[in-house]
């Protein structure tokens, strides 16, 4: 027995309310933050993922104190993402109690974040965030802005830069499959897993149990992330591992 | 009351590690420390550490604090976490930095490559949830059972010289070292403070430890 196959339940944040919606449409409320990360918690959850979704940069400060409400609380590892522009954005999340800082458009517009960030704190606390979306047979670009603008970037060429660079994770979303329940992108997951020497977790399309061991079995994913099966009640973090091990996957149960 | 005190030299973040001492430990006083005089009137001590140990040693020792960090571990209930475990080794890979060498024996990197069980290309940092084994028995044990997971992100690892200080072992494409202990100081590779039920057990433990 070895190291367990991760599963993360990932939190979108908003004016400090988690919040649901597709393609950044029609957000519902699920719920409060703190409330919410207990019980993954409690259902055995691996790690929490919050991503900040605010959109005014006035109101970002409400997302530090929900992370120290959590971290008092919860004692699993904490990513935080979303609007993370510089090392002092990096400083004061790991400081308020996020163990990992997710960077995803600043790390497109400067490369030298994820190095400067990485220097300082360690490339354990750097997760880079990649948007991805099919844009050929075998091929998927880095998207920025959710999902907005193309970068032109071949996602599994950027992914060996941002490892080279000190990212010490991956977090990679299919912007095709986000919001969709058809399950990940496998092809992309497996192309971006296979190509780097860091963790990579599989993120976008999640709609069933087998989705997430798909994830790893045929994507070579390190971990999986999922929000919506998780949020409405549809199943418990505990549920995903028990399908995951009768699929065969050592997991934390 | 007794007082816990978190050694801080400014590397990372050390409000987790203090919360989930406060949380299994409500009646003891847990103070985040640069002060050595605060540290040496400490009950306990707690020794962590992130990043890179060529900036550890560097800040550490730039903040003062070595001696008290010595005094601390030749004296009283000391737990070394992370990188602050790997600094009570001799010497570290990583830079090729000298450590305090409290325990004889080296930190070295995981090799890159190295195939898991099923067949894939084992990544670096090792991250996640990992079964430890309990090379002995230790009061730090008490209660938590023998292959609890604990999480751990690294990429370098202790092999102390004497077998005997081993307490507890983990598997990555190899066998190795995740804690060691002799007399007043235990320190893991793993972070209890983010391993839920089996670390703060740790820390009701470390909270009660007489050696």
């Amino acid at each position: 027995m070895s190291l367990a196959k991760r599963i993360i339940p990932c939190l979108d944040v908003t004016n400090g309310r988690v919040v649901k919606g597709v393609n950044f449409v029609g957000l519902r409320d699920a719920g409060d933050p703190v409330e919410i990360a207990k019980k993954y918690d409690d259902q055995g959850a691996d790690e929490l993922t919050f991503l900040d979704i605010t959109a005014s940069s006035d109101a970002r400060d409400i997302i530090l104190h929900i992370i120290e409400r959590v971290a008092d609380q919860v004692f699993i590892p904490l990513t935080v993402g979303g609007g993370v522009r510089k090392v002092e954005d990096v400083r004061r999340l790991l400081n308020a109690g996020a163990d990992k800082i997710s960077i995803n458009t600043s790390a497109v517009q400067n490369p030298q974040l994820v190095a400067e960030a990485s220097g300082r704190y360690g490339a354990q606390c750097i997760v880079v965030a990649i948007d991805a979306k099919q844009t050929g047979p075998g091929k998927w670009d880095v998207f920025t802005h959710g999902g907005r603008n193309n970068t032109g970037m071949d996602a599994v060429e950027w992914a060996r830069r941002v490892a080279a660079l000190g990212a010490g994770e991956i977090l990679l979303t299919s912007m095709d499959r986000d919001g969709t329940k058809n399950g990940f992108d496998i092809g992309l997951t497996r192309a971006v897993a296979d190509a780097v020497s860091i963790p990579v977790i599989a993120s976008g399309g999640v709609g069933s149990l087998d989705h997430l061991a798909d994830g790893v079995l045929q994507g070579h994913a390190d971990a999986v992330l999922a929000a919506s099966i998780f949020h409405y009640g549809e199943f418990t973090v505990r549920q995903a591992k028990e399908r995951m091990a009768a699929r065969g996957i050592e997991v934390r149960l | 009351m007794q007082t816990i005190a978190v050694i801080d030299y400014g590397m990372g973040n050390l409000r987790s590690v203090a919360k989930a001492i406060e949380h299994v430990a409500p009646g003891a006083r847990v103070i985040i420390t640069h002060d050595p005089a605060a540290i040496r009137s400490a009950d306990r001590v707690v020794f962590p550490g992130q990043g890179a140990m060529p900036d550890c040693m560097r800040e550490m020792t730039a903040s003062g604090l070595r001696d008290a960090v010595l005094e601390a571990a030749a004296s009283k209930p000391f737990l070394g976490i992370c990188v602050g475990m790997q600094m009570l080794f001799e010497v570290s890979e990583e830079g090729d930095t000298p450590g305090l060498g409290l325990f004889a024996g080296s930190v070295v990197r995981f090799p890159t490559g190295k195939v898991g069980a099923d067949g894939l290309i084992l990544k670096v940092p090792h991250m996640g949830w990992n079964e430890v084994y309990q090379a002995r028995a230790h009061p730090l044990w008490q209660g938590i059972a023998d292959a609890s997971r604990f999480y751990f992100v690294h990429s370098f690892y202790p092999v102390p010289k004497a077998a005997t200080v081993s307490v507890g072992e983990s598997d990555y494409g190899l066998h190795f070292v995740c804690a060691v202990a002799r007399d007043n100081i235990f320190g893991v590779q793993f972070h209890p403070e983010k391993s839920h039920q089996a670390g703060l057990n740790m820390f009701t433990n470390f909270a009660s430890w007489n050696p």
